[in-house]
């Protein structure tokens, strides 16, 4: 960087994405490392954001960083553009960056930052997913000690976790983690995809696109780049397997507000005190709900009714 | 003749920052193992000897004596000062102590079985028993469940624990069942090299009969190489064919057992049987 020249800054003093470039770039380069190290927990110098650690600060700073003025950002909590978390972080984004378009579409961003979910969409080459992690470390339920853990990753041994896995099989006759769900990464490196549920850690496999996770207490950053194998960890003879959203008699629910049967559904309760089932990911579930022929007969008001 | 397992060459453990005069001013003759000059502590020096497959070879001494010491080292759980092992497996030699911390991780897991007098050290006490047997095998890249889980019901079943408390905790179990455990757990992986430290020792004599019992059993039957390290002399005149006596981290007398229990030649060694006896 060329210390002779003076960087833009708005009338507030603030440089264009509220970090001065001296930090976007210490966190690009880690983000490099982080790619070029698939699945390993590189340390950043986490900043201060104006907003309390554990609300998104690390898929913050990472998104701060990467966001141009040519860019299209989605910004998504638990599925949802509309929840409390992703308004707030979308109103930082579009104060701090003049000019970074936003949307709630999954097909027209260039850069998505989720809390807890992957979009149903399909991911292209041509976008950047950021997932804010709350736990980077996966074997942080087995050993205590960060420098045990270090040497426990480099050695890829990971079977104090796997003892884990066998408990629960033993106990519950399946493996019981429902979100957070241990992931091997290239082969080597066991990360925690931050709380995607299962149904999401497919698509971390050969995604298409490049997923960055940055934790922003842990000051940690580390990534699940495009085209890289990515396994949940698992045995031979029980192998990994997604929610199945069967309900007593074996069907498949649906999403009661779209009709759509090949989405994650979260689990509502309606005025009369009766669980209805609808699409986690927003953004999808309106797609869908735009489909139906006619939005006042349509599929959804016969499931609903 | 059988095959060597294990040649131990000049094995020393100092713990503190030594001096050139440590070595001189302790063991047996010095009647110390507390170095007067620097204050370390000569925890074995010199100790040599080798180990053949399914030999039994005893460490007798009293407390501090440096005899848990050496397996420790053997195991890892500790780095020597100095001095070299080698360990001769089926196809290839490892010099122990020039191997990398994975290196050396794999063996632990893969090629020793270690037993320690308090099975807190050896089990996990936060999984059931066949869940300690489990991360035994899943550290030897065993991934079947079916086959782990089969593995670890019969091992349990050889080691007399009762296979329908397999999920429990051992936290439950009686020291003595706890003790089976952790020999189920060390023998896990067949390995051809055990390490038993004072597995007896706090347990009522019935217990430690049945033990000692199993313990034999296992070695005729699989012809697993083992270290025994205790105070008791029993012990070692049942389970040892040959046997070193230590003092103040030197190997004062080595040789056959009953030799050395029948006619014991160091000052030590005559005290030691005579008090026993």
């Amino acid at each position: 960087m060329n210390s002779t020249y003076e960087l833009p800054l708005d009338e507030a003093g603030y440089a264009f994405g509220f970090m001065d470039e001296y930090a976007k770039k210490e966190v690009r380069r880690a983000i490099l490392k982080a790619i070029c190290i698939p699945g390993y927990q590189t340390p950043y110098a986490s900043r201060e954001m104006p907003m309390g650690r554990g609300f998104g600060t690390g898929g913050l700073q990472l998104t701060l960083s990467l966001v141009g003025s040519n860019d299209t950002l989605k910004v998504i909590d638990q599925g949802s553009d509309d929840s409390v978390n992703a308004v707030n972080l979308r109103q930082f984004v579009q104060m701090t960056c003049p000019g970074v378009d936003v949307t709630e579409k999954t097909e027209e961003a260039t850069l998505i930052q989720s809390r807890h979910r992957i979009p149903e969409k399909p991911l292209t080459e041509a976008q950047i997913l950021v997932l804010q992690v709350p736990y980077p470390d996966a074997l942080v339920v087995v050993e205590a000690s960060e420098a045990r853990r270090k040497t426990m990753h480099g050695e890829a041994d990971y079977s104090r976790l796997l003892v884990k896995l066998y408990e629960d099989i033993v106990k519950f006759d399946e493996i019981t983690i429902s979100h957070r769900y241990p992931t091997r990464i290239h082969g080597h490196y066991i990360i925690d995809p931050s709380p995607i549920p299962r149904w999401d850690v497919p698509k971390l496999h050969q995604s298409k696109a490049l997923i960055l996770l940055g934790a922003g207490r842990e000051k940690k950053i580390y990534a699940v780049p495009p085209y890289t194998h990515a396994e949940p960890l698992a045995f031979e003879d029980v192998v990994f397997s997604v929610e199945d959203f069967r309900d007593a008699s074996g069907n498949r629910r649906i999403c009661s507000r779209c009709g759509a049967s090949d989405s994650f559904l979260d689990e509502f309760s309606d005025e009369a005190g009766e669980k209805i089932y609808q699409c986690s990911d927003s953004a999808y579930c309106d797609e869908q709900l735009a489909l139906l022929p006619s939005p006042a007969s349509g599929r959804g008001a016969e499931v609903a009714a | 003749m059988s095959r060597k397992i294990l040649e131990v060459n000049n094995l020393t453990k100092i713990h503190g920052r030594g001096c050139p005069l440590c070595l001189e001013s302790t063991g047996p003759e010095a009647d110390t193992n507390i170095c007067p000059h620097c204050g370390s502590v000569v925890a074995a020096h010199g100790v040599s000897f080798d180990l053949y497959q399914g030999e039994i070879l005893g460490i007798i001494g009293e407390s501090g004596s440096g005899k848990s010491t050496v397996v420790k080292t053997l195991y890892f759980d500790d780095a020597p000062s100095a001095g070299e092992a080698v360990f001769f497996d089926e196809d290839a030699q490892y010099d122990l102590y020039s191997l990398n911390a994975a290196q050396q991780r794999s063996l632990r897991n893969k090629r020793f079985g270690m037993v320690y007098q308090n099975p807190h050290l050896g089990l996990n006490f936060n999984v059931s028993a066949g869940g300690n047997i489990a991360e035994r095998l899943l550290m030897s890249d065993v991934a079947h469940y079916g086959a782990i889980r089969e593995r670890a019901r019969s091992l349990l079943v050889r080691t007399e624990v009762l296979e329908n408390r397999m999920d429990e905790n051992p936290k439950k179990f009686s020291g003595g069942m706890q003790q089976r455990v952790q020999i189920a757990k060390a023998l896990a992986t067949r390995p051809p090299l055990l390490y038993l430290d004072e597995v007896t020792t706090g347990l009522d004599l019935s217990v430690q009969a049945a033990i000692l019992d199993l313990i034999l059993e296992i070695q005729h039957e699989l012809g697993t190489a083992m270290i025994v390290v205790t105070h008791d002399l029993g012990v070692v005149r049942l389970l040892a064919g040959r046997t070193l006596v230590m003092k103040y981290g030197r190997v004062i007398e080595t040789g056959l057992t009953d030799q050395i229990l029948e006619d014991p030649q160091h000052a030590y060694t005559q005290r030691l049987v005579a008090s026993a006896l």
